[in-house]
C-alpha cells in the first residue's frame, strides 16, 4: 500500500498560510503557550489559533503584562517566552518588558502585527516602526517581507533567543504575509549559518583560573543570572565546586537561588543592598571567581574601589561582558555550567597530581568571616504592633519553607530587596525579579507566567503598593485562568525606595513619593474576583499568610506595614564597600560608614542613579 | 588598583556583515547608543553572491573601549567577521574625494598646479571651475582641501576611509 505516506506528503506539503506556518513553527519549536492580545494586524494568526489546539494562547489584559508574563514562564521553566501583539500600539506597549528582557538575558520571541507590506512607510492606521522601535531593545529582529522566509525567521529567531547571552527577538509579520500561502518548511539542523556562540571554555584558560584559585589565601566565588540561564547541572557544579574548593560564595540578585541560601558556604547578596559579609568577603579578597555575573554598578559600586587588591577571574558567554567594566586577569568564554565543570576536573587533577591549595590561609579567612557574619547586618528593630516590613517577610519565609514547589516574583523597590535579602532560596529558577532595567510592574504578570508553567505551584508576587497599581489589571487574567497567584503586598504608602533615596540625599524633602490617594486592595481584588485579605499589626500576620496559602484561588494580602523603614545594609551610590551603612544610626553626616566623616554620600555619588 | 588615564587610540575595523535591511542601522545605534565614536563609515556590498557588505569604521576610544566595541560589533547577529586592522598588522587605507574649487586668473592656474602635484584628476571643468578627483589618506586629502582654500574651494564630498590588511592574510 503506497497510497497512505503519500497521502500524508501531500499534506505535508499542502501550502499553509503565514499565520498557520507561525503556529505550526511554534509547535514544532515545543512552544506549548504564548501570551497575547489580539488586533486587526494579527487576526489572522487569532483565526489561525482558534482552529487547532497544540498551542494555548493567554489573553492578558495589556501588552506589557504579556511581555512580562512570558519572561516569568520562560525564568521558571529555561524555555524561550512567547508573546504575540498587534501592530502599532500592541508592539510600543510591549517595548519595556522587551528591555527588561535584553538587561536580564531572559529568552523570549515576540510576534508583532504589521500593517501590508504596501503600506508600511505611509502611516498607515497603527503603522509603527516597529523593527526600528525595537532595534536596541532586542537582541535582534525580524521584518519579514515574504512568506516564503517565514518559517526559516522564526526557527532562526528561537535558536538566537536561546544561544549565547539570552534575550528577546522581535518578528514583525505584515498581514499580507500572514494571509499569504507557501509551504512549510521545518526547523533546519543548523538554525543559523554563522550565529554561534561559544560554549566549549578553552583549557588553557581554566588552568590559568585554576592556578590562581590554588594559590588563593582570600577567596571568593562571585556568582551571578548566567549560571541560572546555563541550566540547573550549573547551579549543581557551582555547589559542588564551592564544597570541593571550601571557598566562601556571594550571588548577585539574578543569581539567587543558584547555590542554596541555607548553605553554610553562602554569604548572601552583594552590591548595594547586599550583606556585610558578602561586600567586605569581596573587598578584601584576594582571588575573585566571577561565574556568569557582568560586574553591574549595583554590585560594584565605585569601580576604582572595587575589591582593589584581587585577581580577578571572570566566566561568561558573551565577550562583551568581558573588561566591560571591571578589568580582569583571566577571562573564560563559555557556557557557565560547562566552564565550572572543567574548574572541577583541573582542579582535582591538580591536587592528584600534588597542589596544596592554601588550608591555613583559607581557615583563616573563614575566621575572618564569620567575625563579620557575627555583625548580623539584616538584624532590624522589632516590633510588637506596627508590621514592619522585614517581619512580614520573615513569616512568610517561615511559613512556606517546608515547601518545595514556592516561586516568588517582586516589582521593584524596598520590598524587592528584602525579599531578596529575607526569603531563602534553595533552588534555582524560583526567584523572578526586575534586575537589570528594575521595571515595577513586572512582578504580578511574571509570577502568572510562572503559575501558568506551574500550576501547582505556590506563586507569589512580593509587591509595593505603588509597583503593584502598574499592571494590576492582570488580576483580571489571573481570575479568568482561575491562576492561584498570591499578590502580597508590603503596603507601606510610599515610593519608599524612592522616599530612602530622598532622606539620604535630599534633606528628608519628600517629593512626590508619597501615594495620596491609594485604592482599599481588599475591595479592588474582590473587584476583580480575588480574595483580599489585610494585616495591620504584628498579631495578625500569620494568620493572613496561613490563610492566603490555604485558599486555592488568587489572594492579594493588603499588609500595612511601617511607613518609614530603610532597607539597610546600603552602600550608596559612588561608595565603596566598605562604606556600607548599615542602619539608620549609620546614616547622620560625619558617622556615616567610613567615609572619613565626611558623611556617606559624596559629591560625585549624588550624579548615580 | 589606581586609575591612570588610558590613552586613546584610533583604530580602522572591518565588518562583515549580511546585506540585509537594517544592518547599518544596527551599526551606527550600537555606536550611538553605547557613546563610541564614529571618524568615518563606509559600506558597500563586496559579495553579491553571498550577499555580504563590507563595513570600514574608524573609531577612537581607550584599549579597554576598542576591545568593546569589537565585542559589541561581533554579537550582533548578522556580523560574519570582525577585523581590527590596526592591531592585526600593517594595512592600507584610502580615502576619495571629490573637490569644487570656483576661481579665476592666477588663483586657476594655482590649483591646478597643486593638484598635479597630489596627483588629483580634475574629472570636470568648466571656464570658471574644476572638480577634482583625490585619493589618498585621510591626512593628504586634509591637506590638499586646506591648500585649496585659498585657492576658491567651493564644495567638497568624501567617501570615508576604506582598508585592507596588506600582504597574504585575508578577513
Ligand atoms: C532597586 C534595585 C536594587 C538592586 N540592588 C542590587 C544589589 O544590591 N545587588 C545585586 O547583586 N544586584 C542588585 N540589583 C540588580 C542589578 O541591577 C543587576 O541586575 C544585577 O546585579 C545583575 O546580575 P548579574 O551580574 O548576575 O548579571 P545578569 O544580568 O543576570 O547577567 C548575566 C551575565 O551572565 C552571562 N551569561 C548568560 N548566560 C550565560 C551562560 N549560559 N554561561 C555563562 N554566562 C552567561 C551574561 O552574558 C551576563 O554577563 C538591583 C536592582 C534594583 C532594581
Ligand atoms: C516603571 C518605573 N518607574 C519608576 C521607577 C523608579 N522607582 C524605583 S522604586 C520606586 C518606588 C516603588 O514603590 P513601591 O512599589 O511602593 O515599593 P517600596 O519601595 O515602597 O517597597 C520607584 C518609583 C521604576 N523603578 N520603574
Ligand atoms: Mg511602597
Amino acid at each position: 500500500m503506497s497510497t497512505a505516506p503519500d497521502a500524508k506528503l501531500a499534506q505535508d506539503t499542502a501550502p499553509l498560510s503565514g499565520a498557520e506556518i507561525v503556529l505550526k513553527a511554534l509547535a514544532e519549536q515545543g512552544v506549548d503557550v504564548i501570551f497575547g492580545y489580539p488586533g486587526g494586524a494579527v487576526l489572522p494568526i487569532y483565526d489561525a489559533l482558534f482552529q487547532q489546539n497544540s498551542v494555548r494562547h493567554i489573553l492578558v489584559r495589556a501588552e506589557a503584562g504579556a511581555v512580562h508574563a512570558a519572561e516569568g514562564y520562560a525564568r521558571s521553566t529555561g524555555k524561550v517566552g512567547v508573546v504575540l501583539v498587534t501592530s502599532g500600539p500592541g508592539a510600543t506597549n510591549a517595548v519595556t518588558g522587551l528591555v527588561d528582557a535584553l538587561m536580564d538575558s531572559i529568552p523570549l520571541v515576540c510576534l508583532t502585527g504589521q500593517v501590508p507590506t504596501h503600506l508600511i512607510g505611509n502611516d498607515a492606521f497603527q503603522e509603527a516602526d516597529t523593527t526600528g522601535i525595537t532595534r536596541p531593545a532586542t537582541k535582534h529582529n525580524y521584518l519579514v517581507k515574504d512568506v516564503k522566509n517565514l518559517s526559516k525567521t522564526i526557527h532562526e529567531a528561537f535558536h538566537v533567543a536561546r544561544s549565547g547571552r539570552p534575550g528577546p527577538v522581535v518578528i514583525d509579520l505584515p498581514k499580507d504575509v500572514l494571509m499569504a500561502k507557501t509551504e512549510y518548511a521545518p526547523a533546519p539542523a543548523k538554525a543559523h549559518p554563522t550565529y554561534a556562540p561559544r560554549t566549549e571554555p578553552d583549557q588553557k584558560a581554566i588552568a590559568q583560573a585554576v592556578d590562581l584559585m590554588l594559590g588563593a589565601k582570600r577567596p571568593i566565588l562571585y556568582t551571578g543570572g548566567g549560571i541560572i540561564n546555563s541550566g540547573p547541572d550549573a547551579s549543581a557544579a557551582l555547589i559542588e565546586l564551592a564544597h570541593l574548593t571550601g571557598f566562601p560564595t556571594t550571588s548577585t540578585l539574578m543569581g539567587l537561588g543558584a547555590m542554596p541560601a541555607s548553605d553554610p558556604l553562602f554569604l548572601g547578596m552583594l552590591g548595594m543592598h547586599g550583606t556585610y559579609e558578602a561586600n567586605l568577603t569581596m573587598h578584601g579578597c584576594d582571588v575573585m571567581v566571577n561565574l556568569g555575573a557582568r560586574f553591574d554598578d549595583r554590585v560594584t559600586g565605585r569601580l576604582n574601589a572595587f575589591s582593589p587588591n584581587s585577581k580577578k577571574i571572570h566566566a561568561d558567554i558573551d565577550p562583551s561582558s568581558i573588561n566591560k567594566n571591571v578589568r580582569v586577569d583571566v577571562p573564560v568564554v563559555g557556557d557557565a555550567g560547562k566552564i565550572v565543570r572543567a574548574m572541577i576536573a583541573e582542579w582535582k587533577r591538580r591536587v592528584a597530581a600534588g597542589a596544596k591549595p592554601d588550608k591555613k590561609a583559607l581557615a583563616d579567612w573563614w575566621t575572618q568571616i564569620e567575625q563579620w557574619r557575627k555583625r548580623d547586618c539584616l538584624a532590624y528593630m522589632r516590633s510588637t504592633d506596627i508590621v514592619k516590613p522585614q517581619y512580614a517577610l520573615e513569616r512568610l519565609q517561615a511559613l512556606t519553607a517546608h515547601r518545595d514547589d514556592v516561586f516568588i516574583s517582586t516589582e521593584v523597590g524596598q520590598h524587592q530587596m528584602w525579599a531578596a535579602q529575607f526569603m531563602k532560596f534553595q533552588k534555582p529558577n524560583r526567584w523572578m525579579t526586575s534586575g537589570g532595567l528594575g521595571t515595577m510592574g513586572y512582578g504580578l504578570p511574571a509570577a502568572m507566567g510562572v503559575q501558568i508553567a506551574h500550576p501547582d505551584a505556590l506563586c507569589i508576587d512580593v509587591a509595593g503598593e505603588a509597583s503593584i497599581l502598574m499592571n494590576i489589571q492582570e488580576l483580571s487574567t489571573i481570575v479568568q485562568y482561575r491562576l492561584p497567584v498570591k499578590t502580597f503586598i508590603l503596603n507601606n504608602q510610599y515610593m519608599g525606595m524612592v522616599r530612602q533615596w530622598q532622606e539620604l540625599l535630599h534633606g528628608s524633602r519628600y517629593s512626590e513619593s508619597y501615594m495620596d490617594a491609594l485604592p482599599d486592595f481588599v475591595k479592588l481584588a474582590e473587584a476583580f474576583g480575588c480574595v483580599g485579605l489585610r494585616a495591620t499589626k504584628v498579631s495578625e500576620v500569620d494568620d493572613v499568610i496561613k490563610e492566603m496559602i490555604a485558599v486555592k484561588r488568587p489572594v492579594v494580602v493588603d499588609m500595612c506595614v511601617d511607613q518609614k523603614e530603610n532597607c539597610f545594609p546600603m552602600i550608596p551610590s559612588g561608595a565603596a564597600h566598605n562604606e556600607m551603612i548599615l542602619g539608620p544610626s549609620d546614616k547622620q553626616p560625619g558617622t556615616g560608614g567610613g567615609n572619613g566623616g565626611k558623611g556617606p554620600i559624596s559629591e560625585e555619588g549624588m550624579v548615580l542613579v | 588598583m589606581p586609575h591612570t588615564p588610558a590613552a586613546i587610540e584610533r583604530h580602522t575595523i572591518a565588518v562583515i556583515v549580511d546585506n540585509e535591511p537594517g544592518v547599518l542601522a544596527r551599526v551606527i545605534g550600537l555606536f550611538s547608543g553605547r557613546g563610541y565614536n564614529i571618524e568615518s563609515l563606509t559600506v558597500a556590498e563586496t559579495d553579491a553572491a553571498k550577499h555580504q557588505s563590507r563595513i570600514t569604521v574608524v573609531t577612537t576610544g581607550t584599549p579597554m573601549v576598542i576591545e568593546q566595541i569589537k565585542a559589541q560589533l561581533d554579537r550582533l547577529v548578522p556580523v560574519h567577521r570582525v577585523s581590527d586592522l590596526t592591531q592585526e598588522g600593517a594595512h592600507v587605507a584610502r580615502e576619495l574625494a571629490l573637490v569644487k574649487v570656483i576661481s579665476k586668473g592666477n588663483e586657476r592656474v594655482e590649483a591646478l598646479r597643486i593638484a598635479d602635484i597630489f596627483r588629483a584628476k580634475a574629472i570636470d571643468s568648466t571656464i570658471g571651475s574644476f572638480v577634482f578627483e583625490i585619493t589618498g589618506s585621510g591626512e593628504k586629502i586634509d591637506a590638499f582641501v586646506n591648500l585649496m582654500v585659498p585657492l576658491g574651494l567651493a564644495e567638497v564630498s568624501r567617501t570615508g576611509i576604506v582598508a585592507i590588511a596588506r600582504g597574504e592574510t585575508r578577513m
